[in-house]
């Protein structure tokens, strides 16, 4: 059936182009959630709306303030990370205490309230987002031609991961986080600020989110739906990476946008579900997910 | 001695039964009402959507278990029975039957796959797994995809009754909501539900005691699932006709916001939430994705401020159990 027609090798190498921007959006994301979920132990379902947010965020400052894509890159995750820092602050640290399940259910909330309000404004058509200058054309690899600046996207996803991962596993801040995670009132006895820090690393999780939406505003339009279309593929990342793991969140999400990427080529009709069919087996052989470490 | 000098109650009733009677015919008159002081198509709706939020809160409110993807068993019931009453041509409560044992079917197999997972992880499974359904109901023939299934006939309910009449429609979907009803209020208050009820309090601890807890959550899911799907398959022949927002996530999270604004773990909690739920998504229509945002609103406040919800803040004021 799926080699009857012949697959060109363009067509192949598009799709796992393709795969693996959206890989990166799946890393950037359950990066993201993985982070937050390791210091705060809630399961941010807003995610997928500051998402949205950030890529609204490069629309407002370009076409309000002025402010290019490069500068959006910087200021956009910013705005957006201090956003989700007070919305800790003032929301969920009042449940900080109760079942995680309250978590899930205050962050799928406050993404309504988000989605709400700029369907409200925005409806659910897409608006344009120019690719920046410097990063239009195309280069030619040989085996294909590449847009330059679906390059920049995988490359600096890439390298903001590895950074992230860098931080947290390697660095002294990283080693107190961990340590927070695991006995926050023995390291705030160290004479630490773990509330300052909690506030901190859900904004940083969240501004990874924004990054993921200002590097996605140029490539699918800026829609208010884009987040909820995109929150369901990322828990089954995280399900199938595990959470406990950065590395796993990371690579989780590139692998699983190639796959996804080659089943539109080898089977269209699938490559909508393949991710929940793959979390299907996951669960099957490992509960705990690849990377996971058993609960 | 002492035995026989126990005093007598004054009355048959304990107070437990008597508040849990009060209720029941509070309900029960809403139901008899409602079609004379509403749309009675509206509170037909209402009466199905009803079921689903008590079969939801079944999971949530007694195993304590939050499935976030519950709209894939209505939504799978309402296309398998939309499908059985229009092409097979089966009679309405066959047609009903047939999706009652597709979501049980579906239920058996996602539940078996969630439940070994835990808390948050088994909410963000059954989010997935409700995903992976949207789309295959976007995919399958059968669903007719966008279109849904169109003018399903309502045919006659075991060959006699028409359920192309209003009133007969109404006595029989009023009937199947207190079945349904029925059986989740047997379930809670059985051994079985007792041992549900202690899964959820302390899971180890049933363990420890020998229960085989994956089993009665497996038991539990699919129950929940069947519920959701009896809830589902009727309102197809209701409305008739099936279609993608059905099985939809914003589905999903709706029947949670129900449960969770009516009361988790209360009776009759998810019964007030839906008919809150569904009358402001109604009388709302007019403003459009503001219902949304005013869903979100609700859903922040209810975990910040009462998550005992509607009737569990009540319960309490009053003193009552219900």
């Amino acid at each position: 059936m799926f080699l009857g027609h012949a697959i060109s090798m363009s067509q192949l190498y598009g799709q796992l182009l393709i795969g693996l921007i959206n890989g990166s959006f799946y890393a950037l994301l359950s990066l993201g959630l993985a982070v937050i979920f390791g210091m705060l132990n809630i399961v941010n379902f807003a995610h997928g709306a500051f998402y949205m947010v950030g890529a609204f965020a490069a629309y407002f400052l370009l076409h309000l303030a002025g402010v290019n894509y490069w500068g959006a890159l910087v200021l956009a995750p910013l705005i957006v990370g201090a956003i989700g820092a007070i919305m800790e602050r003032t929301l969920l640290k009042r449940i900080a205490g109760l079942d995680h399940l309250y978590g899930l259910l205050l962050t799928f909330g406050l993404a309504l309230v988000i989605q709400g309000l700029f369907q409200n404004y925005f409806g659910a058509s897409g608006l344009p987002y120019p690719i920046p200058p410097e990063l239009q054309g195309a280069r030619n690899l040989g085996f294909m031609f590449l847009p330059n600046y679906r390059g920049w996207v995988i490359v600096f996803s890439a390298v903001v991961c590895f950074a992230t991962w860098f931080l947290i596993e390697k660095t002294r801040l990283g080693a107190y986080l961990r340590a927070a995670t695991e006995n926050p009132t023995l390291v705030r006895a160290f004479g630490i600020n773990v509330p300052l820090m909690i506030t901190l690393t859900y904004g940083f999780g969240v501004a990874l989110a924004a990054l993921a939406g200002v590097l996605a505003a140029p490539i699918n339009q800026v829609r208010p739906g884009m987040g909820a279309d995109i929150i369901a593929v990322v828990f089954a990342v995280v399900v199938i990476g595990g959470m406990g793991s950065i590395l796993g969140s990371i690579l989780t999400g590139f692998a699983l946008g190639v796959i996804e990427g080659l089943t539109k080529v080898f089977y269209p009709e699938a490559s909508n579900t393949v991710v929940f069919v793959i979390m299907a087996i996951v669960l099957l052989i490992r509960p705990s997910g690849l990377f996971g470490r058993v609960a | 001695m002492s035995v026989k000098t126990l005093p007598v109650p004054a009355t048959r009733f304990t107070r437990e039964e008597r508040d849990a009677g009060v209720a029941f015919l509070v309900m029960l008159a809403l139901i008899v009402v409602g079609p004379f002081v509403a749309y009675p198509f509206f509170v037909m709706q209402m009466l199905c959507i009803a079921l689903f939020a008590c079969a939801f809160n079944l999971l949530i409110g007694y195993v304590g278990l939050l499935s976030f993807g519950h709209a894939m068993f209505l939504g799978m019931a309402s296309y398998v029975g939309a499908h059985a009453a229009k092409v097979w041509g089966l009679e309405p409560e066959l047609a009903i039957l047939c999706g009652v044992a597709s979501a049980a079917a579906l239920g058996l197999v996602t539940g078996a796959l969630a439940i070994r997972s835990q808390g948050i992880y088994f909410a963000m499974i059954t989010v997935a797994f409700s995903q992976m359904i949207y789309f295959f109901c976007v995919e399958a023939p059968f669903t007719h995809g966008e279109d849904g299934i169109q003018s399903v006939p309502q045919g006659f309910a075991f060959g006699l009754i028409d359920l192309s009449k209003p009133s007969l429609l109404y006595v029989f979907v009023a009937a199947i909501f207190l079945v349904g009803f029925f059986v989740v209020y047997r379930t809670i208050n059985s051994p079985f539900g007792e041992i549900l009820k202690a899964i959820r309090e302390n899971e180890p601890r049933a363990i420890s005691l020998g229960y085989r807890v994956a089993r009665y959550k497996l038991a539990a899911f699919v129950l929940s699932a069947s519920l959701a799907g009896l809830a589902g398959a009727t309102k197809a022949i209701v409305v008739q006709n099936a279609s993608l927002t059905d099985v939809s996530f914003s589905t999903s999270g709706e029947v949670v916001l129900m449960t969770l604004l009516g009361g988790m773990g209360t009776l009759y909690g998810p019964v007030v939430g839906a008919i809150v739920v569904v009358s402001m998504e109604n009388y709302l229509a007019q403003f459009g994705q503001w219902v949304t945002v005013i869903q979100g609103a609700i859903f922040v406040a209810c975990v910040l401020l009462f998550r005992r919800g509607i009737v569990g803040e009540i319960g309490k004021a009053i003193g009552w159990s219900i």
